[in-house]
């Protein structure tokens, strides 16, 4: 397989950007989690589900759209999402959870509509949906690189906002810390890394990876930090084992990666059960 | 003369047409110990908000460090210990160190990253709650009140002048209460640090600090423990509106 990754540019291509996005999405995953976002993410891939349909019915109908690659109008209807659900939450200050909903059947409802409105793309829209091994251009991972490098600045300067906010937003306000242009920003590098994520392990189960490997980790981690690392050690395993199987088996990559994780998930929680169980029983036979 | 950290003058607030403070008069001086006490609705929470900049008065004028609040930029100044503390998500992953280090999320600087400085300070304002040995230690797996010594840790890292806290001590057991009043006194009384401290336990509290005020909308006292201890449980209890008898139990505790 090594040969191959080396032979084929869009082998190259699917395994550097899977390798980058096992990296950051469970990276900027951990934040949401612990924020309790995890369906935001669930809801601005469903926008960007709207803009690639979207964009693949344009490509159809106007000259113009058949050469702009559709992650393009993904990634935009993403960010568009994630400021309307900013806005809406401000809306709902009581319900800020009905934004979600809202955002996410409006993703749904339009992407429907395009669907139906090009009757069917084939492979195209599949690749899209759950990710594809062999439609990863050299574009794409250009795209994928320039998202990592934001993503990362934008963690690596602002990680004390950041873990503050995540953990007592009241105290990071009354801190001074600036939460609502903190906030709108981390909404638009979440809906960046959907934008990122999307063309490996596919719209419909990119959240997965933001949030399978961090549930794992908060299993194991004490610290922020540990679960920092481990998050993104079995979010790179995920990505790893997931696209080499669906390389031998030549099927969508997006179910592999999830399914490994979930996997990993497994393992993590019986392991810390035998453990519990272990050291229970030290503890009575101590005693005794 | 005392220079004043918080000066309220003439503030009132209101909310859905009902006023919840009505012309509040307040000056609290350096190195002084506040007690704020009155019955549940009182608008003491209300009055926090409004000190710490989180809710703008309807009317009246804040100043802090002398300093109107709308342009105060000093917040380190302030270390803040919210009722809420310790309802917090007790699954989050992340050691007592680092939540006490966050205290020093703005001092540190926008774009900078702790160094290893910060963690002393982390480490030594443990110190002072007693919590050093529990710095590596998941904060969920703290009780109530040693987690609450930790959001302490947290307020007291920046080193601030003025401490406000909204009933700090809701959730911790009775038994841990009396300790960590006495940790309260000592900071006031050895580090010099000012204390606005919101409570419901007025016989615990009133003792320690140096000064009360006693809140119902408005201001109904607001002077020297002494001249509070001289009232009578009468006058207090007309000030909230239902009967109150109040108990030494701390004072007595302490002497023995």
């Amino acid at each position: 397989m090594i040969s191959a990754i080396l032979s084929y540019e869009f082998l190259q291509n699917a395994f550097l950007s899977g390798l980058i996005i096992g990296f950051i999405a469970p990276l900027l995953g951990l934040f949401i989690v612990v924020r309790r976002l995890a369906l935001i993410a669930d809801a601005l891939s469903h926008v960007a589900l709207a803009g690639i349909a979207g964009s693949l019915y344009l490509s159809q109908q106007v000259l113009f759209f058949t050469g702009l690659n559709p992650v393009y109008f993904g990634i935009a209807s993403a960010v568009g999402g994630s400021l309307l659900i900013e806005k809406l939450r401000g809306m709902y200050r009581h319900y800020e959870e009905l934004a979600i909903p809202v955002i996410l059947s409006a993703g749904i409802g339009f992407g429907a509509i395009f669907i139906s409105l090009s009757k069917g793309f084939g492979s195209d829209l599949v690749g899209y949906l759950f990710g594809s091994v062999s439609a990863v251009s050299r574009q794409d991972l250009v795209i994928v690189i320039v998202i990592a490098i934001i993503v990362i600045a934008y963690i690596r300067f602002l990680y004390k906002e950041l873990f503050v906010l995540s953990f007592d937003p009241d105290y990071a306000k009354v801190s001074g810390v600036n939460s609502k242009y903190i906030q709108m920003v981390f909404m638009v590098i979440t809906a960046l890394v959907i934008g990122a994520s999307m063309r490996i392990v596919g719209i419909l189960l990119v959240s997965s990876l933001m949030t399978i490997p961090v549930a794992a980790a908060m299993q194991q981690a004490k610290s922020f930090k540990g679960a920092m690392i481990y998050s993104i050690i079995f979010g790179e395993a995920a990505v790893i084992v997931g696209l080499i199987i669906a390389y031998y088996l030549d099927i969508a990559p997006g179910g592999t990666i999830v399914v490994t994780s979930i996997g990993i998930l497994l393992f993590v929680l019986t392991w810390k059960k035998i453990q519990g169980k272990r050291n229970a029983r030290i503890v009575e036979e101590g005693i005794v | 003369m005392t220079n004043h950290i918080i000066q309220l003058d003439d503030v009132s607030f209101s909310y859905d047409h009902s006023i919840v403070l009505d012309h509040i008069h307040l000056e609290v001086g350096e190195g002084e110990f506040w007690a704020l006490i009155g019955p549940n609705g009182s608008g003491k929470s209300t009055l926090i908000n409004i000190i710490l900049g989180l809710l703008k008065p309807s009317s009246g004028s804040v100043e802090l460090f002398g300093s109107d609040i709308n342009s105060f930029k000093h917040r380190e100044r302030i270390g803040y210990v919210s009722q809420k503390s310790n309802s917090f998500n007790s699954g989050f992953p992340a050691t007592v160190l680092e939540v006490v280090r966050s205290g020093l999320t703005r001092k540190s600087g926008l774009f900078r990253s702790f160094s290893k400085k910060d963690e002393q300070k982390a480490l030594k304002s443990l110190g002072i709650v007693g919590m050093e040995s529990f710095a590596r230690q998941n904060i969920g797996e703290l009780s109530g009140g040693q987690q609450q010594r930790v959001f302490i840790a947290r307020a007291l890292v920046g080193e601030p002048d003025l401490l406000i806290m909204d009933e700090p001590t809701v959730g911790i057991d009775q038994q841990n209460v009396a300790s960590f009043y006495s940790m309260l006194n000592e900071l006031n009384r050895d580090h010099g640090i000012a204390i606005v401290l919101v409570t419901h336990e007025i016989d615990l509290v009133t003792d320690l600090a140096t000064h009360v005020a006693c809140l119902n909308r408005s201001i109904h006292f607001h002077g020297i423990q002494s001249d509070y201890k001289k009232m009578d449980d009468e006058d207090i209890s007309n000030w909230y509106g239902h009967p109150v008898r109040r108990v030494h139990q701390f004072e007595t505790e302490v002497d023995q």
